[in-house]
């Protein structure tokens, strides 16, 4: 018996398990790679065809119909800003007060985990769905599509993203800042709104912004509400309002004209910056928040 | 009077109360949609049941001048075009969170960072890429190189015609997108795993991958699932990207390089010109949608409350 015939099959083991471990973090750096690899792709690919199109008179010109030339975004970029801010002002007022409500009112309790189950299956519900259910429920009684229907869209997908966000920031606020006010004699209420709140201010805003950033690209949901026109959204409550996302759409799927075809990969662009700006905005302005 | 009515709802204790009662109002506002939806959504595809009684679940057929609907091809191509999509991300997802986690936080955190604004790309722009960019790639690379070179087309399910639109490049850009979200997941599994438990591994001498299999995943299983189902429910609904590469055909797809179409991405071509039954149709597609994204987020949520219970954090 050779002694050391154990000691080598270890040792190979031994080398076998390293190699595997390595071997899986080679892997593992080619799959962020390619996750990565493919992002820039995409980024590269909308920057190449998107830049040319771009110019004063493409920012400033409102769309025209197919064929047509000098196509601008201009109608439409204000559209998709109208009908984002007005999703905000509808969805912000009651999805904050839910996530007080979740972290100041609601620990532990049956009613908050059942908002909390709902808030994560809304947040799951595909954003199409939520394009169908408000013409179900707005624009077929009203006999319109209009951008406010749109913003009614975004604001139902907002809302669950926002009270969550709400709740997760003001669940690290510290107790001692909670008792230290109410032991000065404030009430709950003055309590949350002047303190807590206020220590909870940048992940807020932060969270706010994300949120409207992930809606201002939302497609699906505005096919059925705001649908969309080459005309400057002048009816927000009446009319089918131009907005960049359907317009992209558009350009993209059902014109044979290449110059459609750069008009989307313009529109493409400025919503992808907006978008990224906000995104990366967000993580450098308030980065020492997130290490708390 | 007026007086007396300012006073009392001035009062400091009235005040506290009307704050909690409006915060609790606009939290219940959730649940409350959340039913309309499934309401709304079985209301106004009740006709569409009447006329074909479940037979639409299991019909193939789709003829809008008959007036006679199946949503099958619809329900097939959305789960094809979602397990390539799950198959296709779950295991980069998880050795980028496990390469990721470990890493040192000077790289580690610029790279999940990217990763997660790979997540914030609106998915208009996934179809756009898919479609100019992708689909091309598909027809003259890919697909030659999976048919021919590596004979797949005598496979079942693997088609000997293609062109670049269908089933795979959808379920690769569904991939693509999804990625981020499962592996942001799983990154939050294997940092919710006790260190004690991580570093006990590594002081016996197991390796890095050899933890992660046999201490991470045994003790986080069920998270990296939820992980998988939360990629799962973004995929089932994804219109946009999907609606511009698979080829929005109406029948069932006899291979993975087929055109075929999904719930989402019918709804999405044919809702606004539709009336009559096929509107009520189409609601009834979007009741199934909502019914399969509904289960599973329930398995998610219990997995991943699961998790966190094991840890004893209450949530």
């Amino acid at each position: 018996m050779d002694p050391f015939a154990p000691l080598e099959d270890r040792r190979r083991g031994l080398r076998f398990r390293k190699f595997l471990d390595r071997m899986v973090r080679v892997a593992s750096l080619a799959a962020l790679a390619a996750g990565l690899g493919g992002m820039l792709w995409i980024l590269y690919t909308v920057v190449d065809h998107g830049a040319g199109a771009l110019g004063w008179d493409f920012l400033t010109e409102p769309s025209k119909p197919y064929g047509a030339e000098h196509p601008g975004i201009a109608n439409a970029l204000i559209g998709t800003l109208l009908i984002t801010l007005g999703a905000a002002l509808m969805a912000l007022p009651p999805a904050l007060g839910a996530g007080i409500y979740l972290s100041e009112f609601g620990r532990g309790s049956r009613t908050a985990h059942w908002i909390r189950f709902s808030a994560n299956v809304m947040m799951g519900v595909p954003s199409v769905l939520v394009g169908l259910f408000i013409y179900a429920l707005w624009v077929v009684p009203t006999g319109k599509f209009s951008g406010f229907a749109g913003s009614l869209a975004l604001a139902v997908i907002m809302f669950p993203v926002v009270m969550r966000t709400t709740e997760d920031i003001l669940t690290m606020v510290p107790d001692a800042l909670r008792e230290s006010a109410l032991a000065l004699g404030m009430t709950r209420a003055r309590a949350i709104c002047r303190i807590v709140c206020r220590a909870g201010r940048n992940g807020l805003v932060t969270g706010v912004l994300l949120a409207v950033a992930r809606v201002s690209g939302e497609t699906a949901p505005l096919l059925f509400t705001a649908l969309w026109s080459d005309g400057w959204p002048t009816g927000y409550f009446r009319e089918p309002t131009s907005n960049l996302p359907v317009l992209i759409t558009e350009y993209a799927t059902n014109s044979p004209f290449p110059e459609q075809h750069a008009a989307g990969w313009g529109a493409a662009l400025v919503v992808m910056t907006l978008i990224l700006l906000l995104n990366i905005g967000c993580r450098v302005l308030f980065k020492e928040k997130k290490h708390v | 009077m007026f007086k007396q009515l300012a006073q009392k709802i001035l009062d400091p204790a009235r005040a506290d109360r009307l704050f909690r009662i409006a915060v609790l109002l606009s939290a219940l506002l959730l649940p409350l949609v959340m039913t309309g939806f499934f309401l709304q959504l079985g209301w106004s595809s009740a006709p569409a049941w009447r006329e074909f009684g479940l037979s639409l679940l299991w019909s193939t057929e789709w003829d809008p001048v008959a007036n006679r609907f199946g949503a099958l091809p619809a329900i097939v191509g959305t789960l094809l075009t979602t397990s390539i999509a799950i198959v296709a991300a779950t295991p980069p997802a998880f050795i980028i969170a496990l390469y990721l986690v470990d890493a040192p936080p000077w790289i580690g955190r610029p790279l999940s960072q990217a990763l997660d604004l790979l997540a914030a790309i609106p998915s208009v722009i996934y179809g756009m890429w898919g479609l100019f960019v992708l689909v091309p790639v598909m027809q003259n690379h890919v697909q030659p190189f999976l048919a021919d070179t590596l004979r797949m087309k005598h496979l079942p399910f693997v088609g000997e015609y293609f062109n670049g639109f269908g089933i795979l490049t959808a379920g690769i850009i569904l991939a693509l997108m999804i990625l981020p979200y499962i592996s942001a997941i799983m990154r939050d599994v294997f940092r919710m795993t006790p260190p004690m438990l991580r570093e006990s591994a590594y002081g016996i001498g197991c390796t890095r991958w050899e933890t992660a299999v046999h201490i991470v995943m045994r003790y986080g299983a069920r998270g990296l699932l939820g992980g998988v189902f939360v990629g799962l429910g973004r995929a089932l609904g994804e219109t946009m990207a999907v609606l511009f590469v698979i080829g929005n055909v109406a029948m069932l797809p006899d291979s993975i390089f087929a055109g075929g179409t999904t719930i989402a991405a019918t709804l999405a071509n044919n809702f606004a010109e539709a009336d009559g039954l096929l509107r009520h149709v189409l609601f009834a597609l979007g009741l199934v949608l909502l019914v399969m994204s509904f289960i599973v987020q329930l398995f998610a949520q219990s997995c991943l409350t699961a998790t966190a219970a094991a840890r004893g954090e209450e949530r």
